[in-house]
């Protein structure tokens, strides 16, 4: 085992023994900025874990006559951020890969929503984790990853080309702002208090 | 690539992730989930087994504080099948706790994304 460093107060859960843990994913295609946004917000230094996935081949290896396996790794990487005495929340960054559908609903399982990041210069490659999301009804947000900090020049054309609902939110944000990028969460978060209001 | 919902997380496959484990099984999902925080038990409820390196090494981190099942798992680098493994045997043991996210039980979620959104006004203005 590689030996952890060993860690300091502040690397603990405040209030652990009360509080509740919950979380946002922050998803998007690769390099797009998930872990800048993270991090400009984590009061942790962001963390990575890895997942072994493995899949069955689909040929017989004929030497050993034993069905051969593919193995290959998923990291995520993910924040944290304490909310109150009550409340803490976590942050997960991941990419949206339909064929680790295993790990998918790990992650998935009990978010409280998601905040899509989208590069405005590469918007096809944000289609399928939008796809991955709505497969697993989870509410989000898009925060479209804009460096310069301007307005976004044409929204309604990126609302037509990802297919968006009228009420769905999109924020610019620059992630490796830490402002920037809360506001991009608050957003997120206003919207689904919003929908769970809605419901009740 | 073919069979995109074949992928499965690996725990015990390769030799050496497997004798960290002792051969067992992942644990359910609703027992360890990612955000389950995780600190050590009171010594008292502890049964006498003899533990490896790995598990020691947990319940050293575990002692000081809480953390989640992600954050073991990124402090310690294991894969997150290991880490999972170990923790529900350690806390079958009685030598951990686990708070899981039972937050429905408890609060609504209007309520707690009211407190979210809250927290996130006031630590970022």
């Amino acid at each position: 085992m590689v030996s952890a460093p060993s860690l300091g107060k502040q690397d603990y859960v405040r209030d652990g023994a009360s509080q509740i843990p919950v979380k946002i994913l922050v998803v998007g295609h690769f390099a797009v900025g998930k872990t800048t946004f993270i991090g400009s917000i984590s009061e942790i230094e962001p963390l990575t874990t890895e997942e072994r996935m493995t899949q069955a081949a689909e040929h017989v290896d004929d030497l050993k006559g034993v069905r051969s396996k593919t193995t290959t790794t998923v990291a995520m990487d993910f924040g944290r951020l304490t909310i109150s005495d009550r409340i803490v929340l976590y942050l997960f960054g991941t990419p949206g890969q339909q064929r680790f559908v295993q790990m998918w609903e790990d992650i998935a399982r009990g978010a409280l929503g998601a905040l899509v990041l989208v590069d405005p210069e590469r918007l096809a490659d944000s289609f399928g984790v939008i796809d991955l999301i709505e497969q697993y009804g989870l509410e989000y947000a898009i925060a479209v990853n804009h460096f310069d900090g301007t307005p976004l020049r044409d929204e309604a054309a990126l609302r037509e080309a990802l297919d968006l609902l009228d009420d769905t939110p999109v924020v610019t944000c620059d992630a490796r702002d830490e402002k920037s990028s809360a506001d991009a969460l608050t957003t997120l978060v206003r919207f689904l208090l919003d929908r769970a209001r809605q419901e009740q | 690539m073919t069979g995109r919902d074949e992928w499965e997380p690996e725990a015990a496959e390769l030799v050496r992730p497997y004798v960290i484990t002792k051969g067992r099984g992942l644990p359910d999902e609703e027992q360890l989930s990612l955000i389950t925080l995780v600190t050590v038990a009171p010594e008292e409820g502890q049964r006498p087994t003899r533990l490896s390196p790995e598990e020691q090494r947990l319940i050293d981190m575990c002692s000081a504080g809480y953390l989640s099942v992600a954050e073991i798992a990124g402090h310690t680098r294991l894969p997150l099948g290991v880490v999972k493994i170990l923790l529900a045997a350690l806390a079958e043991g009685g030598y951990l706790i686990t708070r899981s996210p039972v937050r429905r039980a408890a609060l609504a979620d209007r309520e707690i994304l009211e407190e979210v959104l809250n927290g996130l006004r006031a630590k970022f203005g």
